[in-house]
Order: structure tokens, then C-alpha cells, then sequence
């Protein structure tokens, strides 16, 4: 595998979702190649960042908003 | 005795609302998210049941989230809050409809990933769309590789790192950072992403991969070692 195939496959290789033989072959390359090990470690890095990003808290008249809207409407329809 | 003597006013109001919040009086923090995955159908099928309180639990319990997301996608806070109500709105209209066959907030996920996609493409009509094929490989490969350094996620304050997270999702384009976010922020599984968006497997597969080498190639300024925050 080459430098172009394993960016073709970083994605599938993050998830752990590629075949045995083509991680196996993947990972042979990264073992040489500085650069896709790089690459591999710093897209990797790149989801775990914006997966472990925690929401941020809802404005409170965001908030007020829905919870009138919602009030509303669960009124309207238990009567 | 009977036990119905012993219950207090407020337990037979709301049973299932008094039983929740007296599990987690003993504990000031919030739920841990294995338990609120537990007692998730629990609310969902006290909604069902007409159960007002449960469905706002659930409201509040995935308001922040939801939010987040419709902000993701659709980048207009305006647009995002319309997207939220009307999802929350219409989960609550079809509740009916909502077979179990997956997670509450999964089903939610889809309604609200809708709605925001729907004021997307009415905001940008001629710059957004899921049916086109995805370019060529050539622009993937990185260039000027450097050194992130250890623990680039540690050399920023909250704050700082939130801003730097937004500024580069926004500049990804919609049809990437829509895959994007269901897939890697809300953690939604690649079918369900492709049934949330209406496109096939591998068009989901190919968005996200330009979607997190994009995300990569943007982070790189500010997480390459030696970079001036």
C-alpha cells in the first residue's frame, strides 16, 4: 500500500472497520512511512476532539422560548 | 399496611419523575450517560402514555444537544432555534409513531438533523446538496506535514478550544460537515447516518473522510507545534 492508499482508507481504519488483511497492510506502511503515521495520529485526534466536545450550555431565552412553545403545545393537546 | 397510604402526593402526580429524581438525589451530579440511556425508554414510554412531565425531562435532558447540532449544521442561531423547537415539537406530535426500534435521541437526531437541513437548504439553495458526487482524490493528500506536539487539546483553555472548533466546522463545507457532525459529534452509526440524510453508504463514507482530512488539514494551524495561538 501506498502513501495515497492509506489516506483512501484512514477513515475505515480510525472506525476499525477495515479487513484484517488491509489493516495488516496499512499498518506495515505506517510502521515505514513517517508521514501517514502523522497524518493517521493527528485525524484520529481531530474526531476524539470534536467527539468529546461537550454542548455548550442553551442561552436561557433560547431555553424560555422552547419550554413556552413546548407548554403550549403539551396543554393543547391534554385537554 | 398498604403501600399506597405511604405514597406521598407528589409520587402519585408523577411516579415515574419522583422515582427518577429520587435515584439521583443521593448523587448532586448528573446522571451518568449509561444510566440516561437506561431510563430512556422508560420516559419514552410514559410520554407515550400522555405523561407530560416524562416528555419534558426528555426535552431537558437533550435540549443543549440538540441545539448544538442544529447549530452545527445550519451555523444560523436563529435557524437553529426554529430547527430545535420544531423538533422537539413534532417528536412530540408523531411520539406514536416511534417503534423503539432504536434510541429515543437517535430518532430525535433525525428530526431535528432534518428540520436544520431543510432551513439550510432554503437559506443556500444553489450551495448545498447531498446528490452530488463527492471530487476527486488528489486534493486529500496533506501537505507540509509538522508536529502537533503532545496533547494539543491541553494547551487551550474551554473556551479558547470551543472557538477554535467552531471557527473551523464552519468553513467546512455544508454537505461534509453535516455527515460530519451525525457521524463523529452525535455519534451516530454510518446506516443511520445514511438513513438520516437519504443517501447510500458510500456516499456517507466518502463525506466523512474529506470531512475529517478537511478538519485535520484546518486544526493543523493552530495545533502544529510552535503555532502563536
Amino acid at each position: 500500500m501506498n502513501c495515497k492508499g492509506v489516506i483512501r482508507e484512514i477513515s475505515d481504519y480510525i472506525d476499525g472497520e477495515l479487513e484484517p488483511p488491509m489493516k495488516q497492510e496499512l499498518e506495515r506502511h505506517l510502521q515505514d512511512c513517517e508521514d501517514c503515521k502523522m497524518v493517521v495520529d493527528q485525524t484520529r485526534l481531530t474526531v476524539e476532539i470534536f467527539c468529546d466536545s461537550k454542548p455548550v450550555e442553551l442561552p436561557t431565552d433560547v431555553r424560555a422560548r422552547l419550554h413556552d412553545a413546548l407548554h403550549r403545545k403539551l396543554h393543547e393537546r391534554g385537554n | 399496611m398498604l403501600c399506597a397510604t405511604l405514597i406521598q402526593p407528589e409520587m402519585r402526580m408523577q411516579p415515574l419523575i419522583w422515582l427518577l429524581k429520587t435515584l439521583s438525589a443521593s448523587n448532586p451530579h448528573r446522571l451518568p450517560s449509561t444510566v440516561a440511556r437506561d431510563d430512556e425508554h422508560l420516559l419514552v414510554a410514559a410520554a407515550k402514555r400522555g405523561d407530560t412531565h416524562a416528555f419534558e425531562e426528555l426535552v431537558s435532558r437533550y435540549e443543549a444537544k440538540i441545539f448544538r447540532l442544529t447549530m452545527n449544521i445550519t451555523r444560523n442561531r436563529e435557524d437553529a432555534e426554529d430547527a430545535m423547537q420544531d423538533a422537539f415539537l413534532k417528536s412530540y406530535a408523531h411520539l406514536k409513531n416511534f417503534q423503539g426500534d432504536s434510541r429515543f435521541y437517535t430518532w430525535l437526531v433525525r428530526i431535528a438533523a432534518n428540520e436544520a437541513l431543510m432551513r439550510l437548504r432554503k437559506r443556500r439553495p444553489n450551495q448545498f446538496s447531498l446528490d452530488e458526487p463527492v471530487e476527486g482524490e488528489e486534493d486529500l493528500m496533506p501537505r507540509e506535514l509538522e508536529d502537533w506536539g503532545p496533547s494539543p487539546e491541553q494547551r487551550f483553555a474551554q473556551t479558547e478550544m470551543h472557538g477554535i472548533l467552531s471557527e473551523v466546522i464552519d468553513n467546512l463545507e455544508p454537505d461534509f460537515r453535516v455527515v460530519f457532525v451525525l457521524r463523529d459529534v452525535e455519534e451516530l452509526s454510518t446506516e443511520e447516518t445514511a438513513k438520516a440524510l437519504g443517501i447510500s453508504i458510500p456516499a456517507v463514507k466518502s463525506r466523512l473522510l474529506r470531512a475529517r482530512l478537511k478538519l485535520r488539514q484546518r486544526l493543523d494551524r493552530y495545533f502544529r507545534r510552535g503555532a502563536t495561538n
